[in-house]
């Protein structure tokens, strides 16, 4: 059994600064074993999330040395023996105390995107349709278990405070483009997609793909069919011209 | 008033605890036009719930026609070895697909046949495939579809919110205790009517699938305003967690992988689960290999693998193959999935167990068996309820999914535990918006009962102790997995008892370091007392009970005594002791219980 060093960032909102703690590792710990020793042992106060330690729920994100990763899913033997290991908060999100800040953009972001409408059922049992084929995309997006990860790296949160306004981010395309492509969904969204959410801001730096723990693909997959659509209604010449004719909105 | 001096909320239905049950019942009191809460001691949508995986089991006939509500109703109290409330147990087979479209109806998106209906697949103990599925997640689908629907119905989240508590007027509960995570402040919540959705216990056990939060605090909650408990004995050890490395110690491996095809071997590459057939199943079951694999895709002339007997037999299995030294390497047994299906099927249909072995375990399922080990993932027993409208003993008080008990009797066959989370979830919610719209106004909460409360929470922080809670709860942990794990006895039993009187009284000298913003170590003193309340129900029940039946296995009583058949045991809070009583079960009308025999 080998010690290794951990510089764990400590502090709230006033302030803080990185705690050298070296506790006992073992074959197979991943990193949220090693921040549960020094809890243990060294600092019962020290403040972090977790919950299903396989990487399932979510909670447990955090910078370590600089990368965005789940806690839970990252395996000490990543790291050259000896090595000290820094692991600090997500960095876009208002820190509330040690490895644990303030996420409450996201569940405002979430509330703001409007329910789920399905079309009438397709059989008199009150049952649906639908093929395998047409709901496998939908499924990949519906993988996403909410870590964050990728609204901490998106460089539109993380560097301009003021557009968190007019900005949904990276989870929430992909909700968008899961709503959007859900063959039940009857809701139109593209008008929210462009002003609310803002997806015009993203440039498709794919900074959340590489992030995902879930290997989404949230550039590829959701954000650009959903930039697609967004010309397509707003900006095709032609359809322009219809609604001048027409009259329609 | 006196408690002005804690912040203070109203409702007409407080729901305490976010999942499955939690979420549905609040959006069902929430659907009756009564002012919710929904409190939860994580943030939305991080629930025990997103760890399901395998599915949801439902009648709904989608791949066998034959399948009814009475076929998984029969299914249900075998497995819970006809110790389950029946009227629960029918309610649950007759109303589960109905829930299960509804989610479908909110956005869900289940794996599909071939004809665009809702895909079911195999698990233990069930006649035929019945579980709706999405790959290995079907847990994670579920929270969401629950969350997304509830955020726009006008429920009041109080996230990272912990329940110490509850307030009771004369007899009825009327609200409760708690504190915020963030900054440790108190906050009180006066209700018309309480539901418990708080799932289960497992975090007492040092090797479990369970998370943090499942310290066993509704049943405490419960326990501590005087609400009777059942079935307390009955802890489901899941036959296949993982062993190693030991860190992951515990993190469940899907029964879907058997349900897919996956056996499990001994060292010397047996298939052992051949040996370990009960009377009480053998009629039904596969007796040579080539049967067994035939079931999987013809079950009208094949019966089901050994490998799907229910949980608790194959848990049994594997202990007593491990103790007879034909273990794997880290003191487990196989579970091979890789020469049975290929590696495509295997990655489309077991995804999160691929990525799982991948990542934590350096093991590629699709070349190689999993090392597979039982690990503590399931209270069958909890609050005593009313089967129609999930009222427990405290008027005013109602509890649903985990945390409430009878339901599953003796031994909960996977996939009946999502199912029961948004039956019962429902029914909760209408029924505790129901009591709460025939409950008069207002009434008050004595001061000194919150006084008292804050007193002993602050405690850690202010007494001369000498214990550290973490210390504490490793002890815990380690007596529960020793002395009251899977296979018991009375000296065992009793030695737990006394350990855990010990425990208690280094409880009461926790101190805890820091200040109440975000500390874990305070906020684990306080759910100790959650834990050593539940360890002690358990152990006094397992006590009592003398006989092996389900999850309950006694190596000094080994058989099935039928007059323990008959009684459910009953703990309850006398004064400050713990009593414990046999009580008679209630009683199948003669129309269900025709179903038994002719089916035989």
């Amino acid at each position: 059994m080998a010690d290794v060093t951990v510089r764990v960032w400590r502090g709230n909102a006033q302030g803080g600064a990185f705690h050298e703690y070296r506790v006992p590792v073992e074959e197979g710990m991943v990193v949220l074993d090693v921040l549960h020793r020094i809890q243990a042992i060294h600092a019962n106060d020290l403040a972090l999330r977790w919950n299903c330690k396989a990487g399932k729920c979510g909670s447990c994100g955090a910078e370590v040395n600089g990368h965005p990763r789940l806690t839970c899913m990252t395996r000490m033997n990543i790291f050259t023996p000896g090595e000290t290991i820094t692991v600090a908060p997500m960095k876009t999100f208002p820190i509330i105390k040690d490895l644990v800040t303030d996420v409450s953009f996201n569940f405002q972001v979430a509330k703001k995107i409007p329910a789920f409408q399905s079309r009438p059922p397709d059989a008199p049992d009150g049952s649906w349709r639908m093929m395998q084929e047409d709901i496998d995309r939908v499924q990949e997006f519906r993988k996403c278990i909410e870590c964050f990860l990728c609204q901490n790296v998106c460089h539109v949160i993380r560097d301009h405070e003021g557009k968190k306004q007019h900005f949904a981010g990276p989870r929430f395309f992909v909700r968008l483009a899961e709503l959007e492509m859900h063959p039940l969904d009857t809701g139109t969204r593209t008008g929210l997609v462009k002003e609310f959410a803002g997806i015009g801001l993203c440039n498709i730096t794919k900074c959340c793909t590489e992030v995902c723990p879930e290997h989404i693909r949230i550039t590829d997959n959701a954000i650009i069919p959903l930039k697609e659509r967004v010309v397509d209604e707003h900006y095709d010449p032609v359809v322009w011209l219809l609604r001048k004719v027409l009259g329609k909105r | 008033m006196a408690d002005e001096k804690y912040e203070t909320h109203e409702y007409d239905v407080i729901v305490i605890g976010a999942g499955g049950a939690g979420l549905r019942a609040a959006i069902e009191a929430s659907a009756q036009g009564v002012r919710t809460a929904l409190i939860c001691k994580s943030l939305l949508g991080k629930a025990h719930t997103v760890m399901a995986e395998g599915g949801i089991a439902a009648a709904l006939g989608n791949v066998y026609p034959e399948d009814n509500w009475q076929v998984h109703f029969r299914d249900t109290m075998r497995g819970g070895k006809m110790l389950n409330n029946w009227r629960m147990a029918q309610l649950h087979a007759q109303e589960a697909p109905a829930r299960v479209v509804e989610l479908e109806a909110w956005g869900a998106l289940f794996d599909r046949t071939k004809d665009g209906r809702i895909l079911q697949r195999d698990f233990g103990g069930h006649r035929y495939a019945r579980l709706a599925h999405v790959g290995d997640r079907t847990g994670l689908e579920m929270i969401r579809t629950l969350q997304q629907h509830a955020v726009h119905k006008g429920i009041d989240v109080f996230m990272e919110c912990t329940i110490v508590r509850l307030l009771k007027e004369g007899e009825r509960a009327c609200g409760a205790f708690g504190y915020w995570r963030e900054t440790g402040r108190f906050v009180v919540f006066k209700a018309k009517a309480v539901v418990l959705a708080t799932g289960g216990i497992g975090k007492a056990w040092k090797i479990t699938s369970n998370s943090w939060e499942y310290t066993g605090d509704g049943h405490a909650l419960a326990y501590g305003v005087g609400a009777d408990l059942i079935d307390m004995e009955f802890v489901q050890f899941h036959p296949t967690g993982m062993v190693w490395p030991p860190s992951v110690r515990g993190i469940l491996v899907t029964e879907g992988v058997r349900g897919d095809g996956g056996t499990l071997k001994n060292a010397l590459g047996e298939r052992f689960m051949f040996n370990y057939i009960p009377e009480f199943f053998r009629a039904e079951t596969a007796e040579t290999e080539a049967e067994a694999d035939g079931w999987y895709t013809d079950k009208k002339k094949n019966r089901r693998t050994p490998d799907l007997l229910p949980r608790d037999e194959v848990a049994r299995a594997i202990v007593a193959e491990i103790k007879a030294g034909r273990g794997s390497p880290h003191g487990g047994v196989f579970l091979d999935i890789a020469s049975r299906r290929d590696p495509e099927t295997i990655k489309r249909r077991l995804p999160s167990m691929y990525h799982q072995f991948k990542e934590l375990a350096d093991v590629d399922i699709t070349k190689q068996p999993m090392e597979v080990g039982p690990t503590c993932h399931y209270a069958m027993g909890g609050v005593r309820v009313d089967a129609d409208t999930t009222a427990a003993t405290v008027p005013g008080l109602f509890a649903a999914g985990e945390v409430a008990g009878g339901m599953h009797g003796a031994n909960r066959l996977g996939g009946n535990s999502l199912s029961d989370l948004v039956v019962f979830g429902r029914r909760a919610g209408l029924y505790a918006a129901e009591y709460a719209k025939r409950s008069p106004g207002s009434f008050t909460v004595d001061a000194g009962q919150l006084g008292a409360i804050a007193r002993e929470c602050l405690e850690p922080f202010e007494r001369g102790g000498d214990e550290n809670p973490y210390t504490v709860h490793r002890d815990l942990q380690e007596c529960m997995q020793i002395l009251v794990g899977i296979i018991r006895n009375e000296g065992e039993l009793k030695k737990a008892l006394e350990e855990l009187a010990v425990l208690r009284e280094r409880q009461g000298r926790v101190r805890v370091a820091g200040n109440r913003q975000y500390n874990p170590g305070w906020h684990l003193a306080m759910d100790l007392h959650s834990m050593l309340t539940v360890s002690e129900a358990v152990a006094r029940a397992a006590l009592e009970r003398k006989e092996s039946r389900g999850a309950h296995t006694r190596e000094d009583y080994p058989r099935m005594d039928p007059t323990f058949g008959k009684v459910n045991v009953v703990v309850r809070r006398v004064g400050d002791a713990m009593s414990v009583s046999q009580e008679p079960l209630p009683q199948m009308p003669d129309d269900l219980r025709r179903l038994f025999e002719e089916s035989k």
